[in-house]
């Protein structure tokens, strides 16, 4: 009888959530180590145009990042006109060369050949700056170039 | 004396300081990988210059951008949506003859358009005035084009389309033999290989 009697009085036992946190830790380490804080700080409108036949830019130890586009709301003290960011600063055109040698030289000897240089350029940037950007790149003979776009149909570009 | 146990520590509270965290990190992630249009720039302008090359008119497709971004192929107005098909047209054209022969082409065998894919060459002209996205459409359109060409042979060759086979070259957990599949993409490649000229960008006549 008495066996009877126990059962009766046994309810659902608590779930225990001791777990819980080892769970989420566990998220906690996997986003700590995805995680990547944005290296430059835009000071550029850069809002890319978009494209279709795009490929992947993995590896981002080699990718040399050059923004442009008008400044963005905060530095409107500077002019409506399209500018270069480099690192997190305003640059001219002349100041491209020295800032990808630097760049080239601050990377590992046997990666240099591999180098992409990623041009961030605001869809509403006028061709002229970024002809003189191609072609101060193709005076340091830094060839390997990637127009970095959102992915979608390139007609999207011309509404 | 009796000895004290020290009183268990609550964890309970743990989860929510983890979540806390876990929640700053899932805000600040920014897991975004890049994406674009790769290109290669011609070499500076005083190692290229080996003597002017002569290109035959007929081997030229020309693709212009003026400043209110209208696209111009031939001198002629083009709408952006039908500039894939027409690239294709002359890159596929194939109108040699003899030693010009393209084989493997399937258009129109014009003998008023390119001779063979190997000769053929796109000149996209821009103004220094051109928007970047207007240019970068006309950019991705082209290199759809080649891309388009590149996939039927590569298909029609080794049963998979060219973007799978450079897919599987990058991907280390690809099984098969790597040296034969580069060897087969530059194959594909050079059958359609990309020729796209860039001239300097004109200044606007105003």
């Amino acid at each position: 009888m008495s066996i009877f009697k126990k059962k009766e009085k046994e309810g659902i036992p608590a779930i225990s959530t001791a777990s819980l946190p080892d769970i989420v830790f566990m998220l906690l380490f996997f986003f700590m180590v995805a995680t990547v804080m944005r290296k430059d700080t835009l000071i550029v409108k850069n809002e890319l145009p978009f494209a279709d036949q795009i490929e992947k830019l993995d590896r981002k130890n080699m990718v040399i990042h050059i923004y442009a586009g008008k400044p963005s709301s905060r530095y409107k003290n500077v002019g409506s006109e399209a500018k270069i960011q480099l690192n997190d600063k305003f640059a001219n055109i002349k100041d491209i060369q020295p800032f990808v040698l630097e760049e080239i030289k601050s990377k590992p000897k046997e990666l240099q050949p591999y180098l992409t240089t990623a041009l961030k350029v605001d869809k509403d940037t006028k061709m002229g700056l970024v002809g003189d950007i191609k072609k101060e790149l193709r005076n340091v003979r830094m060839l390997k170039i990637n127009y970095t776009t959102r992915s979608g149909e390139a007609t999207n570009n011309l509404k | 004396m009796a000895r004290r146990l020290a009183p268990e520590v609550n964890a309970g509270s743990m989860a929510d300081i983890a979540f806390l965290l876990l929640i700053f990190f899932l805000v600040s992630t920014t897991i975004q990988t890049d994406y674009g249009i790769s290109r290669k720039l011609p070499p500076p302008p005083e190692e290229s210059t080996t003597g002017s090359v002569m290109v035959k008119e007929k081997n030229l497709f020309r693709v212009e951008l003026n400043q209110l971004n209208e696209l111009f192929v031939e001198k002629k107005r083009l709408e952006l949506k039908d500039l894939r098909a027409a690239a294709i047209a002359f890159l596929d054209n194939g109108g040699g003859e003899l030693d010009q022969y393209c084989s493997y082409c399937k258009g129109a065998h014009d003998p008023k358009s390119s001779d063979n894919p190997n000769k053929a060459i796109i000149s996209l002209i821009n103004s220094r005035e051109t928007n970047y996205e207007a240019y970068i459409a006309v950019q991705n359109e082209l290199v759809a084009a080649y891309t388009e060409l590149r996939n039927r042979e590569a298909t029609r060759l080794y049963g998979m389309t060219f973007t799978l086979m450079k897919d599987h070259l990058k991907d280390p957990n690809y099984s098969g033999d790597k040296d034969r599949l580069k060897q087969q993409i530059e194959e594909v490649r050079s059958m359609y290989p990309e020729k796209l000229s860039e001239a300097e960008p004109v200044t606007a006549e105003l």
